[in-house]
């Protein structure tokens, strides 16, 4: 299988340009999954980028990109495979209507239906098929998984392990081209042990202050350099104070955002009070960041 | 995998031994992993190094603490004294240290302003080669971390710092007046900024800023003692004892105030995590039967044939749960962290209710509740609850008995009855029957002990009697709670 990537620093700079700025260990992770080929699990608090990442991966890569976005329920029929059921019995009907009672072809009809509703065309593929059957390089990104129940980790570790599907009526699958897997999860669910084994782990966190700022001033070019420091200094203020839900990176590029539609050119506080609602969510944390910075009173 | 390089072979082994010694899982395929992810990225970048063998080694972030420590054992980022730092000696005398001391803090000051990461660690390494040298021969020319930040006291360069942050911060803007004369007086500014200075919104927050880079430049100092001492003293011994645990599996008992304003801030993503889970088990606990009208009606889609079932909800009512905690000195911090995650997970419930005792009960839910993020919520209860009655030392019978005379209504049929403590009756009569009174009005009664279950039974502990009454569980630390809670606790 050809790399990817051929070195770290390769993988920075695709990602780069596929308009994700990676950190060292990020982009060493990356590599690393690509040149081992294991499947990537990304953890992290929400709005770090996780989902971001595998469709960088996906830019950066040229390949398409396949999501499974999990939550409570989600099952095979969802995930895998499913025969169109409907459409089975529409066709049975069908072949019915044209059955002549008297000529005695019954058996041979009931075989020819047999054969004919489990084919492709009765076949829906659900993105992990789809992700091995694909016949072009693909990235399979698994979002949330600790939202789905702890049964479709079984048939994931199937999945990622072989890189394989059996569909019963149709034999098994093998993948053509060994999809670059990502999992994010949040970590409401610890996942099982087994499933951890199989993949190379990163953890992203909010990013360093000078990493941040590359971001910012990556996603929102037209921010003045001074301003979008002092941004960045804010934001890395408002995540030290132990907030319900610190702001993340997301919602840094949303406030940039904010302040050049507003027309701002440095921050005071009757700015940052009036716009403090795009990057905190809780009442109570817009009050605690109030008191903390004093936001009712104007600069000396 | 081409031939393994031994000595980094063995290095890896020796790492994952060393992770399983401090209980992370860490098997023969991780090490594997880790040996590939080497070959991969070659041994020449240290950082990358260590981020690809926590890749292939480590499963979750909680672990990663752990590893950082015991990476710098296994691959340190040096001999000796660094090539970056220059010659230093160490200094010795009091005079000496002094003058060494108030050299690197007015360093440290400026390096704290500019946030310089790498003069940061080059002073980190500066200072624990000049001030934390142990003069003592029989500790083996080992370097101590504490005895450094002593003597450094880098807390007190804050000020110092935020003045020139400050001015600096200005002259490029060319805001004016500029640099002024502030000079470098080591502590002189109280952090309100120069008189004729306007004032800037991050005023108000650089103070915060420079005192964690004062927190990460402790954990660095920490770190270039820990790697000077291998030299002293051998991997083996630094990788077992100078490795600090995680404060999940810290134990409650032994958590001093700073840990416990730590394990206070811990409580919200904890009780979010577990509330999580709780509801998921409950929507699980409450699928019932086929329900026939809804999957007739469903199956009209497929033409009559009843391919998907759809089920009943069942209604269940949620539990109730009571608090008996020991609120004495020994365990206090183990009822005050579990009460507040109980508060914190009050909605996944019917009801909590809390009773605290050190040897008569008092209702505290209402203090519990109004009680506020981070505040100690001790003082409270010592002021508005009558909880000791003619002493002050714990005595669990007398106030079991207490609250099956007084508070046993508080107790139905479905109540979850949680009694906090460690069962040390100070010599005084248990009254199991007290115990067994409440067990027969509660659904269940569960006694958690932060004690190790091998410290039962010892001195005026009276475990195993209360023991036979009532399931009682080990609690020592976060980890064994949440455990409790996820699993044990009904919903």
């Amino acid at each position: 299988m050809p790399s990817r990537f051929s070195s770290v620093e390769a993988a920075s700079s695709a990602l780069e340009q596929a308009g994700y700025i990676a950190s060292d260990p990020i982009a060493t992770t990356v590599y690393l999954a690509d040149a081992l080929g294991k499947p990537f699990l990304v953890e992290g608090p929400a709005g770090v980028g996780k989902t971001e990442l595998s469709k960088a991966v996906a830019t950066a890569t040229g390949a398409e990109l396949i999501r499974l976005q999990c939550y409570e329920g989600v099952d095979e029929a969802r995930a895998l495979y499913e025969w169109n059921h409907a459409k089975q019995l529409l066709r049975i009907t069908a072949a019915g209507a044209h059955h002549d009672p008297g000529s005695g072809a019954d058996e041979a009809d009931w075989g020819r239906v047999k054969e004919d509703i489990f084919t492709d065309e009765f076949l829906l593929d659900r993105p992990l098929l789809k992700a091995v059957r694909a016949d072009h390089p693909t990235v399979l990104l698994i979002d949330e998984l600790d939202k789905a129940d702890v049964e479709i980790e079984g048939l994931l570790l199937e999945v990622l392990s072989d890189f394989a599907v059996t569909v019963p009526e149709l034999g098994t699958i093998q993948a053509r081209h060994t999809p670059f897997v990502v999992l994010t999860s949040n970590a409401t669910r610890e996942l099982s042990e087994a499933l951890r084994r199989r993949c190379l782990y990163l953890h992203i966190d909010y990013p360093e202050a000078a990493l941040e700022q590359r971001i910012v001033s990556l996603k929102v070019p037209d921010l003045d350099a001074t301003l979008s420091e002092s941004v960045v200094r804010l934001v890395g203020a408002l995540r030290e104070m132990r907030l319900r839900k610190s702001p993340s990176v997301a919602e840094t590029i949303d406030w940039a955002r904010t302040l050049i539609a507003l027309g701002g050119d440095r921050l005071d506080p009757e700015l940052v009070s009036s716009t403090l609602g795009v990057l905190l969510k809780h009442q109570e944390d817009i009050d605690t960041a109030t008191a903390k910075l004093d936001l009712t009173r104007g600069l000396a | 995998m081409g031939s393994p390089d031994d000595a980094l072979t063995r290095r890896l082994v020796d790492l994952s031994r060393s992770l399983r010694q401090h209980g992370i899982a860490v098997g023969p395929s991780e090490s594997a992993d880790a040996a590939a992810a080497c070959a991969a990225l070659g041994v020449s970048d240290r950082g990358r190094l260590r981020a690809g063998i926590a890749a292939a080694m480590l499963r979750r972030e909680g672990d990663r603490e752990i590893f950082d420590q015991l990476f710098d054992i296994y691959f340190p980022a040096g001999v000796g004294d660094r090539q970056t730092v220059g010659e230093v000696t160490a200094a010795t005398g009091g005079a000496e240290v002094r003058a060494a001391a108030e050299q690197l803090r007015d360093d440290l000051a400026t390096a704290l302003a500019t946030a310089d990461e790498r003069e940061l660690d080059r002073l980190a390494a500066r200072a624990v080669a000049e001030l934390g040298a142990l003069a003592n021969d029989s500790t083996m020319g080992g370097y101590s971390a504490s005895q450094t930040l002593d003597r450094l006291a880098p807390q007190t360069a804050i000020a110092a710092a935020l003045q020139r942050a400050r001015d600096g911060a200005d002259t490029p803007a060319g805001s004016g007046e500029g640099g002024g004369g502030s000079g470098s007086g080591s502590g002189g500014a109280d952090g309100t900024g120069s008189p004729w200075r306007a004032e800037e919104l991050s005023d108000r927050f650089d103070r915060d800023e420079i005192r964690s880079r004062v927190a990460a430049f402790r954990r660095r100092v920490e770190r270039e003692a820990t790697r000077r001492n291998i030299e002293a003293r051998g991997t083996e011994r630094i990788s077992r004892y100078g490795v600090r645990d995680p404060l999940e599996r810290k134990d409650f008992l032994l958590t001093g105030r700073e840990e416990a304003v730590e394990l206070q801030s811990a409580i919200r993503p904890l009780a979010r995590k577990l509330a999580a889970r709780l509801s998921a088990k409950q929507r699980r606990h409450s699928r019932g039967a086929v329900d026939v009208r809804r999957t007739l009606r469903r199956a009209m889609s497929t033409g009559g044939v009843p391919i998907r079932p759809a089920y009943k909800y069942r209604h269940r009512s949620r539990a109730d749960i009571v608090l008996l905690c020991d609120m004495s000195g020994s365990v206090s911090g183990f009822s005050r962290f579990t009460m507040l995650l109980l508060q914190a997970l009050s909605t996944q419930f019917r009801r909590v209710r809390f009773f605290g005792f050190v040897n008569i009960c008092d209702d505290i839910t209402d203090l519990v509740v109004g009680a506020e993020m981070g505040e100690d919520i001790r003082t409270r209860v010592a002021e508005q609850a009558t909880i000791a009655r003619w002493h002050g030392s714990s005595d669990y019978g007398s106030a079991l008995e207490d609250f099956v005379d007084r508070w046993l209504g508080a107790v139905g049929p479905r109540s979850t009855v949680l009694v906090l403590g460690d069962a040390r009756t100070n010599g005084s009569d248990p009254k199991v029957a007290a115990l067994r009174t409440i067990t027969e009005h509660a659904r269940q009664v569960v006694w958690l002990n932060p004690e190790r279950s091998s410290a039962w039974d010892t001195g005026d502990s009276v475990a195993s009697r209360y023991g036979e009454v009532v399931d009682m569980h080990e609690c020592r630390n976060v980890e064994q709670l949440r455990q409790f809670v996820s699993r044990s606790l009904p919903v």
